[in-house]
């Protein structure tokens, strides 16, 4: 089933070498061990910064996800016309069979 | 986490032993493609089959700039199912981000709903075959994307173990999706694997009945997840669960549920613990085999999507669709037992035989519903099974079926030839007015000519007619199948029964 509890990182905290080397397994990068300490130090610069927006929220204020108060924008379902194979196909960097090409990147099944 | 029991293979358990020391705990996840004109957040078509990445554009492509809005239709679908489903709906929700790095969105992320799913806390209730209702609880309906397909070039039969490459097609990238969830499912015992599986028929036929999609499990417009943990009889713990994906049949679910059930009791007894990941339901085997260790909800690293606004729907525009909510499988199986006067048993078996719309079509079509029940339900479904097809997917239609009810209630043929007729009508032979002409099936209504096989037969057995004269009547018999046979049984038993005694009595 599908877990759907609110748990969220809490970005209040310091970036630690093995949290960067997760998010760099989960993001399938290869990342060296002095790339760790280096992306660990400055993603928590980054975070710390962003955090800081949260010191002046005062508790009646939302967070917020969108900018403007929009809601219900909708389109109909009608088909509008989209790129063909080979447009589709002209900016990557590999194709076979009008499919795009990649390399295979995890040793299992999704 | 270790990794050492997913890679031993357990004993399996037997199933029974199985259910007399183990609670199974359910959970069902079902995917289903909307058959929406265009994707859900783009103008693209949905089309099943077209030539790979023709059906795609700048949004579902995930290209810099591109804003995908939301289509219409797929709300109202996903709120009508959820409404169909008893779920509330939510006044306000917004799309979500779940990352993650797999090439099958080319986005990296797919849009999908989190912790606001657009419809919640339902209920769907099921009748087993023996006519038990179960209740299951629903947990969520939400609205989500498609991925695209990926084939995977190299290794064995197209899977990506031992694949060299992969190649990507994102016509489906983007198509509509709804995910139903189910509550956890306890107390089921033995009956998990068919509890499943009606779940599943259940929910297909409803969605069907919604018409918002084909719901075809063989084309994966329908694909079930059941996930599924042990605790030990009594224990009230709830054990680890593992999720078996994709599971492309209704036999399939039953199957992958058993099977999970025996694995997981053979590790459990083993002194092994279950490890939360995802399985792969194999269709040849009726196992399932250990795919990717689960990612947890935080890998995700859900977050609202800043490109869609929320979603409110207003308490007239739920009411709205509320009404637009056809007959739902359940209201009309009543209607049809009050209809067609019968019972609850019989209107079971219409059900479970895959019969009901076929018997309501040949009705529709003008035969008695007795009639059309014992056609379908007998005959049909026997060469349904001589012939090993979906009694759906027999060569002849409820109209062809209601047209041979009318021969014989017209006494044109007798239910023997009726049945020739049919068997003609399986195997091709054309219309049931096409095979009474081409195979001459027509009852022989010739008066002159049945009397004329009927005195040749009795000529043939004059001791026969010396015991019919002596009054044993029962004795026709004999001169009857002999006409039968002179008339290919293309005559009236009764009428020839009859003129057996008035002439062996000249």
């Amino acid at each position: 089933m599908t877990a759907h509890s609110a748990e969220r990182t809490d970005s209040g905290g310091v970036i630690t070498r093995d949290e960067v080397a997760h998010l760099a397994r989960l993001a399938r990068l290869a990342v060296t061990e002095d790339e760790l300490d280096t992306f660990a130090g400055q993603l928590d610069v980054i975070i710390g910064s962003v955090a800081r927006v949260g010191e002046v929220a005062a508790d009646d204020i939302p967070p917020t996800s969108h900018a403007v108060p929009l809601e219900n924008v909708f389109r109909p379902d009608e088909r509008r016309p989209g790129l063909d194979q080979a447009q589709a196909l002209a900016g990557a960097p590999a194709a076979e069979d009008g499919r795009f090409r990649v390399p295979r990147i995890l040793g299992e099944e999704q | 986490m270790t990794t050492a029991s997913t890679h031993s293979e357990p004993e399996l358990v037997e199933f029974d032993d199985v259910v007399a020391r183990f609670d199974p705990v359910l959970g069902i996840e079902v995917h289903v493609e909307l058959s929406t004109n265009t994707k859900m957040f783009c103008g693209c078509p949905t089309e099943f089959g077209a030539e790979p990445n023709t059906q795609v554009c700048p949004v579902c492509l995930g290209m810099p700039g591109a804003l995908p809005v939301v289509n219409r239709a797929a709300v109202e679908s996903a709120m009508r199912i959820g409404l169909a489903l008893n779920c509330e709906i939510a006044p306000w929700g917004r799309f979500a981000r779940k990352n993650y790095f797999y090439p099958d969105m080319p986005k990296n992320f797919q849009t999908s709903q989190y912790d606001e799913p657009i419809a919640h806390d339902g209920f769907l209730d099921l009748t087993l075959d023996d006519g038990e209702v179960v209740r299951i609880g629903i947990e969520r309906a939400h609205m989500e994307e498609d991925t695209g397909k990926s084939l995977h070039v190299g290794g064995a039969d197209g899977r990506i173990h031992g694949a060299d490459h992969s190649l990507l097609d994102y016509n489906r990238a983007g198509v509509p999706l709804i995910e139903i969830v189910t509550k956890m499912i306890p107390d089921t015992g033995a009956r998990a694997p068919e509890v499943a599986r009606a779940y599943v028929t259940a929910l297909r036929d409803l969605i069907k009945s919604l018409g918002v999609s084909d719901v075809r499990m063989d084309q994966g417009s329908m694909r079930a997840d059941v996930n599924l943990s042990l605790s030990p009889s009594g224990s009230g713990q709830l054990g680890t669960r593992t999720e078996t994906k994709n599971v492309n049949s209704l036999r399939s679910v039953e199957r992958a549920v058993r099977h999970e059930m025996s694995r997981q009791a053979g590790v459990l007894d083993a002194g092994g613990e279950i490890v939360q990941e995802t399985r792969h339901f194999d269709e040849a085997t009726g196992h399932t085999r250990a795919g990717r260790r689960k990612e947890t909800s935080e890998d995700y690293r859900y977050f609202p999507e800043p490109d869609l606004v929320p979603i409110a729907p207003s308490a007239e525009w739920v009411e709205e669709l509320r009404g637009t909510l056809p007959e739902l499988p359940w209201e009309r199986r009543k209607r049809i037992q009050t209809e067609w006067g019968i019972s609850d048993e019989e209107i079971r078996d219409l059900v479970n035989a895959g019969a009901l719309d076929l018997v309501e079509a040949t009705v529709a079509a003008g035969a008695s519903s007795q009639e059309a029940r014992s056609w379908w339900v007998a005959y049909l479904a026997q060469q349904a099974n001589t012939r090993s097809v979906e009694l759906a997917d027999l060569a002849i239609t409820p109209e062809q079926v209601a047209r041979v009810i009318a021969l014989v209630a017209d006494g044109e043929l007798t239910n023997k030839l009726a049945r020739q007729v049919v068997d003609g009508v399986l195997d091709g032979e054309g219309s049931p007015d096409e095979v009474v002409a081409a195979r001459g099936l027509k009852v022989v209504s010739d008066e002159g000519e049945l009397i004329a096989a009927v005195d040749a037969a009795l000529a043939e057995q004059p001791d026969v007619v010396e015991k019919i004269r002596g009054g044993k009547v029962a004795a026709a018999g004999a001169i009857v199948g002999a006409v039968m046979k002179a008339t290919r049984g293309q005559a009236d038993a009764k009428r020839v029964k009859e003129l057996v005694v008035e002439r062996s009595s000249l």
